[in-house]
């Protein structure tokens, strides 16, 4: 399978790309890893009449804690995070997903502002980053802006981003004392999307949660938090029965579709399994373990 | 539909050609270049098949672009056996009865010989987790990883021994 024709620009640096998308608007396509598009293009489902690579922009591969948050740059190859201290060290969450997006080849190339900005609810950072709050930073010929993710994903593959705009870098707010977060996912293989896959922070005063933020991976046309779920916990003593609540209620609320992964009740009852995993994972490591 | 010129290192040799910027690295590697121990399987990014190493890490080639190769050293299984003896890993895939088909086996070498670049004394888990974006349909993989140990064995013994 060949992709259809293309004109292809690698533009040096991040100005003369946004240059090369003012001048193209529409037409073009930013190539990052190509982990999905290349794949997408093959299948001629993505005919882009023009790529615009942006593997060279070498100044947007950095992960590193910066005053309140993680600043990760949106061409930071997958299999970075898994090598970076910062993220081992204080953020279990995001470590938790990218050991698990795709395969390790596939993490070689793939990056983490190409697998948010394709918008995909089967790809594993839109749920993780809902449940982290992150902010996405977006550079246009006007500026630089950013978008809370929860303002994010506008639909199936369809982000708040304009045409002339390129996700340049993802901000994690560091954890408070006392948070933890944890992303357990179900795949049929290595390298499969999930059947079902659920991201959880959450932050303990005590025995309580303070707070909680929920995301869901391929039970939903577009990422979604689990709000019904985090309401279950937030303000609740922890136990297996607020937990099981919470559970339930992202079962009820997500909305998959049948494939060949399971049919509707099936996901929905993985979705509720996933929940009650992370869950039970991200108190333990609010309480300092692993 | 764009032309480009494109220069890059193959198994240590520069090479230079012409090609159409939809030119898959796997076709290249293939048809332009007649390197054809790299092989096309799923031809969907998903079976590891079509892997070569590219500045030393292991990539799908069917998912990366010739063009995108620009500058880079580009390392296929036909550059692994140095001045025609065989590399450890090859010699283990035969020890150990590391192929059946031998489909799969140049990709599970390339991305073996990254894995034990990183991870010099692995455990098998480690191993499994390693090449767990490569398939193979026939050994059930406990050959495969044998085939590993026995490489990682030998070429600790080989760095001691200087």
């Amino acid at each position: 399978m060949i992709p259809a024709a293309f004109d292809y620009h690698s533009p040096q640096s991040l100005d003369e790309a946004l240059s090369l998308l003012k001048q193209h608007g529409g037409d073009a396509k930013i190539l990052a890893g190509g982990q999905s598009l290349i794949p997408a293009m093959r299948f001629r489902l993505a005919v882009p009449a023009i790529l615009i690579d942006i593997n060279r922009l070498d100044d947007l591969r950095y992960v590193e804690e910066r005053g309140d948050h993680l600043a990760i740059g949106a061409m930071t190859r997958e299999h970075s995070l898994e090598d970076s201290s910062a993220v081992r060290s204080s953020y279990a969450l995001l470590y938790d997903t990218a050991v698990v997006v795709a395969d390790p080849l596939v993490r070689n190339q793939a990056t983490v502002g190409g697998n948010i900005a394709h918008a995909d609810p089967a790809n594993d950072h839109p749920a993780t980053m809902l449940a982290y709050g992150a902010t996405v930073v977006a550079k246009g010929p006007n500026g630089e802006r950013t978008i809370g993710i929860d303002d994010f994903f506008t639909g199936l593959f369809e982000n708040a981003m304009t045409d002339d705009e390129i996700l340049t870098e993802i901000r994690i707010p560091k954890p408070a004392a006392h948070t933890g977060g944890a992303y357990t996912k179900l795949e049929r293989k290595v390298g499969d999307y999930a059947i079902s896959a659920a991201a959880v922070q959450l932050r303990l005063d005590g025995d309580t949660v303070a707070a909680a933020r929920i995301g869901l991976t391929n039970v939903s046309p577009v990422p979604m938090r689990a709000k019904a779920a985090e309401a279950e916990l937030v303000g609740k003593s922890i136990s297996d029965a607020v937990i099981e609540a919470a559970g339930k209620a992202a079962a009820a609320e997500c909305d998959p579709s049948p494939d060949l992964r399971g049919g509707v009740d099936y996901k929905r009852d993985v979705t509720r399994v996933m929940v009650k995993r992370s869950i039970q994972k991200a108190v333990a490591r609010a309480k300092g373990g692993k | 539909m764009s032309e480009h010129e494109v220069t890059l290192t193959i198994n240590g040799e520069s090479v230079t050609r012409s090609v159409e910027a939809r030119t898959l690295l796997v076709h290249f590697i293939r048809e332009d270049l007649s390197l054809t121990g790299t092989h096309i399987g799923c031809d969907t990014t998903s079976c590891g098949a079509c892997t070569v190493l590219m500045n030393g890490k292991p990539v799908k080639s069917c998912t990366v672009f010739a063009v995108q190769a620009e500058g880079a050293a580009v390392e296929t299984i036909e550059g692994v056996a140095a001045g025609g003896e065989l590399h450890p890993l090859q010699e283990g895939f035969w020890e150990k009865h590391g192929l059946q088909c031998g489909y799969c086996t140049p990709g599970m070498i390339m991305t073996a010989k990254n894995f034990l670049a990183q991870n010099p004394n692995p455990t098998e888990d480690e191993i499994r987790r390693g090449i767990s974006g490569n398939l193979c349909r026939c050994t059930g993989y406990n050959k495969i990883v044998e085939a590993i140990q026995y490489a990682a064995e030998k070429l600790q013994a080989d760095a001691g021994g200087e």
